[in-house]
């Protein structure tokens, strides 16, 4: 075919040159007429069809030609199919009719004979026949096939299978019944070897199985084994959902599959089912450590991948001897010619170094060779992987090299160091000394653009934030940059945070000193910014401050009063007359507030403010909710941390998780949930708030909080109430209100054959005597269709302040009817049947009561609190350490300090550090310390919590799992 | 190639080509008739997606015969392959009475087609084997042909599952196209 396509492009090419160019519509004009002749001449026709198809290829079909041309087209072309016994020009005739059948209409008029050619014509144009049909079959002619696809399925030669097996697969969407019936077949294609066309021997292949590896080979030495790959890739479709058959498919001999292809899917598919059910993955250890000695290269990385992602995402626990391995083969990987080889490995690496740094410091020989590799994307990962590698021991000879070897890149691959830079500065906050000095010294370095300068000065501002030590060496060098730096932008953010964090370091006027020296020698832009900064320390260090000086406060306000008279620009002397009125009235929130709003939901309220034209009544900022200094360094702490975890785990895992919710893809809402310890913080934040701006608009309660309710204090959840894969799936989130509770309760039809209807959960409290909350009302769901996701609420109000562990038994109470397949509606007059579900029982613990909060030097906070309890658990279950994390982290709410919620290394100990505040009172805060040991008989944890309210602190030391 | 040297050997010979549309209802047995005549048995059919096409040699006469399906989702695809018949073959179910008029109508606006002008007309009064069957007369008055002016046109009774009246139905047509030639 491409010989042909060639000779038309020479074609063109010398006719081009010469004085007609053969343009579209002649070709169009020649084809009606040349088709319609009797008889035709075969050859003509054959490079007729060549230079259409290059039409149909080349522009496009959109752009090619019209509807109506294009069905003209299509008919004359079916007139060829009365010339009978030129294979050659068939075969071109099907090319044509399958590009023309996305455009052309009535394309089923050529099915009948189409049909004729599967059935009696030469194995040479069957393929091309079969995959032509599956275009011009509709949903009403499909099942007129299903014996076609069949006999193809079947037949000796591997093209003409291949063939029919593919095409199965694209008309899945329109005649799945059909497929479905020649199941088996297709499942037997799978380990029966076909011979490929030239191939002129008749010796039934269909029925002798594969007789080994030598058998095969003698018998058909030119097969790519390709059918049994696309026999793969349908059953695997017809069986997606069917866990036990996936089963029972893989559980076939791996080792006599000859396909490399269809090897990796299979791999993919035992992942898949890993990730189902993790407990199979003892079914798969042997396999998969076999299949990494095999001699493909996309099979072993295949597995290294899976045994990553298993590792990454802590689904199984990976023994030694697997992870030696994996090890071993990606090691050998990264000195291989292949570009495409070495970049998998290494970026396998890369995310095996997040969570077992030390074990991969085995290749970092060959890692180290890979940072001058010509390919970018591979020296990138290197070097972000060798400093993921890194520890507190190796991170300054790690940053020495680094440092070689950036000066002859690019900005952009700059950016990307100084981001895994970062990365380090959060883990390793003891090592900012080092991490410090590199930084100054790319920020001092003539070279790089705006960009580089900016994410520099983003990884000075995060050192500043978190790593509180490293503030006033960090500050110092910050004011040396700006007196020599070309970028108004980031000199703007350096101003800004000066003004933050200048005030309260040792000596304040070593900054007020560089900030006045901006005042006098720059732009307009920056004098504003400085101006403020400047009025910043008058109202941080001025006034109840004991440590403040008075005298700085005055020379100030001096400075700013000389701005005021002085400054050629508006908007200066502007600022400099409102930061003057502010600190003579006292007002210090409007320079530096000590509360921000959350961004995302403030956003939100402002747009449907605006198109609500409510605009009668003023903005309600009272709904939005606020969070002090602590608390959005907590959280933003938190969000940094998750995007360094989230990074590596990266795409992985979320392709594995995308397969996952295409497989349960009409149970995927419910899931969200389930899957909570593998969702980031800050996805989880905003589940939570998509799910209580539903309580605002089920109105149950007033958004005004003016109600009996008063404020809505803390949300949690989801907790999934369920198995994933239940008939309902159902999640809970606790609102938390001054006076009531309110749980939400997310409830999911997943049954494809009923409707529910008066759904209704009943809650009971089942610690009535102690109990301090009173069963206020509860909502019904009207009607819930297969597949349908609705909220009820049960609402429960408090009868005194104090925190108390509740437990809530859940019963689901429902009408089920049974839908009419016609109407997609219940059948009319069906009265249904009353039923009901447990499910599991829903705690209210009070973790539910706290929020996380930041703290720049835990121990010293811890022990300012006055009261302490401790605690000892013996956890049996059989989970990782990682696991255990998660789960105190998800329980207690509170904020994990010092990077202790990642396991680093395969370590059997870990000290996890969490602090928190209740919701109730801001001023009550609770620090944890949890000791945990990992043995054969399980996990021991010892926690000691400390907090300024001495029933909370006993309470949660006893809630944590 | 071969093909050349075939067409160039018919027509020294005098072997001619010539185009025939065999349509009708669904059901009729056009794809019947067809392999009939190709194969000289019959083949089990399932209704015609489309059309198929096949050479028919009678009497040094070589017939393209295009069997075009006769669904009513497919009718009004007929009109593509009018251009160059020269002969039509309007094959009715003579058992099925209640949709005899039916057939009339699409013979009758099918006649009335531009393209179709110098075509001449066989109809097969087929399933002549059925103990109801209509005979050929009744057939010829029901589908109205006496009306039919300037186009010869022939019925013949036939069975196409024993091949009876099928070659003579193409002997009356290979007769009166040489003549027209």
């Amino acid at each position: 075919m491409s010989a042909y396509k060639k000779k038309n492009e020479n074609d063109i090419s010398s006719s081009s040159s010469g004085s007609e160019v053969p343009d579209k519509m002649s070709i169009y004009q020649d084809c009606l007429k040349t088709f319609n002749e009797s008889p035709i001449s075969p050859k003509k026709c054959r490079l007729l069809l060549a230079k259409l198809l290059n039409i149909l290829t080349l522009e496009g079909y959109k752009k090619s030609f019209t509807t109506s041309e294009a069905t003209t087209l299509f008919f004359s072309v079916s007139k060829l199919f009365q010339h009978q016994n030129n294979d050659s020009l068939r075969q071109m005739v099907y090319l044509v009719i399958k590009e023309l059948s996305s455009i052309s209409e009535d394309t089923l008029m050529v099915t009948s004979s189409i049909m004729k050619d599967i059935q009696s014509g030469d194995n040479l144009i069957k393929p091309n026949a079969v995959r032509t049909l599956t275009r011009v079959l509709d949903e009403t002619t499909a099942f007129s096939a299903e014996r076609l696809f069949k006999n193809c399925i079947v037949s000796p030669d591997s093209s003409v299978c291949s063939a029919s097996l593919v095409s199965s697969y694209h008309v899945l969407p329109i005649a799945e019944t059909t497929v479905k019936r020649y199941g088996t077949e297709a499942m037997q294609a799978i380990f029966t070897p076909k011979k490929v066309s030239t191939y002129n021997n008749n010796s039934s292949s269909s029925s002798s199985n594969n007789n080994g590896d030598e058998g095969g080979s003698k018998f058909y030495p030119q097969s790519s084994y390709m059918s049994e790959y696309h026999a793969f890739g349908l059953t695997y479709k017809l069986k997606n959902n069917d866990k036990i058959a996936l089963m029972k498919l893989i559980q076939n001999d791996f080792n006599s599959l000859k396909n490399q292809f269809l090897k990796v899917e299979w791999i993919k598919v035992v992942g898949e089912l890993i990730y189902k059910d993790s407990s199979l993955f003892s079914n798969f250890e042997q396999l998969l450590y076999n299949g990494l000695y095999q001699s493909y290269e996309a099979v072993k990385l295949e597995i290294a991948k899976l045994i990553t992602t298993l590792i990454v995402d802590n689904i199984a626990p990976v023994n030694d001897q697997l992870f030696g391995s994996v090890l071993e083969v990606l090691k050998q990987f990264l000195v291989v010619p292949r570009t495409s080889t070495r970049f998998a490995s290494v970026r396998l690496l890369n995310k095996l170094a997040m969570v077992a740094p030390t074990k991969i410091s085995v290749c970092n020989p060959e890692l180290e060779s890979l940072i001058n590799d010509k390919n970018r994307n591979i020296s990138t990962f290197a070097i972000t992987t060798l400093l993921k590698t890194g520890n507190s021991s190796n991170i300054a000879s790690l940053i020495s090299t680094i440092n070689k070897f950036t000066h002859d890149v690019s900005d952009d691959f700059k950016i990307i160091i100084v981001d895994a830079i970062r990365t380090l500065s959060i883990k390793f906050p003891n090592e900012w000394n080092v991490i410090l000095q590199f930084l100054i010294d790319s920020l001092k370095n003539s070279d790089g653009g705006i960009k580089f300068k900016n994410s520099v000065v983003d990884c000075l501002i995060d050192l500043v934030q978190f790593v509180p030590s490293s503030k006033e060496s960090a500050l110092e060098n910050l004011c040396d940059f700006i007196e020599d730096c070309e970028y108004s932008e980031v000199l703007v953010r350096v101003l800004h945070i000066l003004g933050d964090y200048g005030p309260t370091a040792s000596k304040p006027s070593l900054y007020v000193r560089h900030i006045y020296n901006r005042v006098t020698l720059e732009n307009s832009i920056i004098r504003s910014a400085a101006v403020v900064a400047l009025s910043k320390f008058v109202i941080i260090n001025g006034g109840n401050n004991a440590s403040a000086d008075p005298t700085l406060a005055k020379n100030i306000i001096s400075l700013l009063e000389n701005i005021k008279e002085n400054d050629v620009d508006d908007e200066v002397r502007d600022r400099s007359a409102v930061a003057l009125e502010c600190i003579k009235e006292n007002h210090p929130d409007l320079i530096k507030s000590s509360k921000t709003f959350d961004l995302s939901v403030l956003e939100s309220k402002l747009t449907q403010y605006v198109t609500n034209h409510e605009f009668d009544s003023p903005f309600d900022t009272s709904s939005v909710p606020q969070y002090s200094e602590d608390e959005r360094r907590a959280l933003e702490l938190k969000r940094k941390q998750d995007e360094i975890n989230d990074k590596n785990s990266g795409d992985f895992s979320s392709a594995g998780k995308k397969s996952k919710k295409t497989d349960a893809s009409t149970k995927n809402n419910g899931s969200l949930g389930a899957s909570s310890s593998n969702t980031t913080f800050e996805q989880r934040a905003k589940i939570i708030h998509e799910y209580t701006e539903k309580l605002y608009e089920a109105s149950i309660i007033p958004s005004d909080g003016s109600s009996k309710f008063g404020k809505l204090l803390n949300s949690c959840g989801p907790v999934p109430l369920t198995e994933p894969e239940s008939e309902f799936v159902i999640s809970a989130i606790k609102h938390i209100f001054q006076n009531y509770i309110v749980l939400q309760y997310n409830i999911e039809n997943t049954l494809t054959d009923s409707a529910v209807e008066n759904v209704q959960v009943e809650v009971n409290t089942n610690t009535n005597k102690t109990s301090n909350l009173v069963f206020d009302s509860s909502t019904i769901i009207d009607q819930l269709m297969p597949g349908a996701n609705e909220q009820c609420y049960a609402i429960f109000e408090k009868t005194s302040e104090s925190i108390k562990e509740e437990e809530f038994s859940n019963i689901l109470t429902f009408v089920t009817k049974e839908i009419d397949p016609a109407t997609q509606q219940p059948f009319a007059g069906d009265e249904g049947f009353d039923d009901e579900y447990e499910f599991d029982p829903l705690l209210l613990t009070c973790g539910d009561y706290l929020q996380p909060l930041f703290t720049a030097d835990f121990r010293q906070d811890l022990s300012k609190l006055s009261f302490g309890d401790s605690c000892v658990y013996n956890i049996k279950e059989n989970i990782t350490l990682q696991q255990a994390v998660d789960k105190i982290v998800l329980n207690t709410n509170c904020l994990p300090l010092e990077n202790t919620q990642f396991i680093m290394d395969e370590s059997e100990k870990h000290i996890l550090k969490l602090f928190g505040k209740s919701c109730l009172n801001d001023d009550i805060k609770i620090g944890i310390l949890i000791k945990m040991i990992k043995s054969s008989k399980g996990i021991a944890l010892k926690a000691e919590a400390r907090s300024n309210d001495q029933e909370l602190c006993s309470d949660l030391v006893n809630s944590l799992i | 190639m071969g093909l050349y040297i075939s067409t160039l050997f018919n027509s020294l010979l005098g072997a001619k080509e010539m185009r025939i549309l065999m349509v009708g209802l669904d059901g009729a047995g056009k794809t019947t008739v067809l392999y009939k005549l190709k194969l000289g048995e019959v083949v089990t059919t399932i209704p015609t997606i489309g059309f198929n096409v096949e050479t028919v040699e009678y009497k040094n006469i070589s017939f393209t015969v295009w069997d075009v399906g006769g669904q009513n989702k497919i009718r009004p695809l007929w009109k593509h392959y009018y251009r160059n018949t020269e002969g039509i073959i309007f094959v009715v179910d003579s058992n099925d009475r209640a949709r005899i008029g039916e057939a009339r109508e699409v013979l009758q606006r099918m006649l009335n087609e531009d393209e179709l002008r110098d075509a001449v007309l066989l109809v097969f009064a087929n399933k002549q084997d059925l103990p109801e069957a209509m005979s050929a007369a009744e057939v010829t008055e029901k589908l109205g042909l006496h009306s039919i002016r300037q186009r010869q046109w022939y019925i013949q009774a036939t069975c196409a599952t024993s091949g009876e009246g099928l070659y003579e139905g193409l002997e009356w047509l290979s007769n009166t196209l040489k003549k027209k030639s």
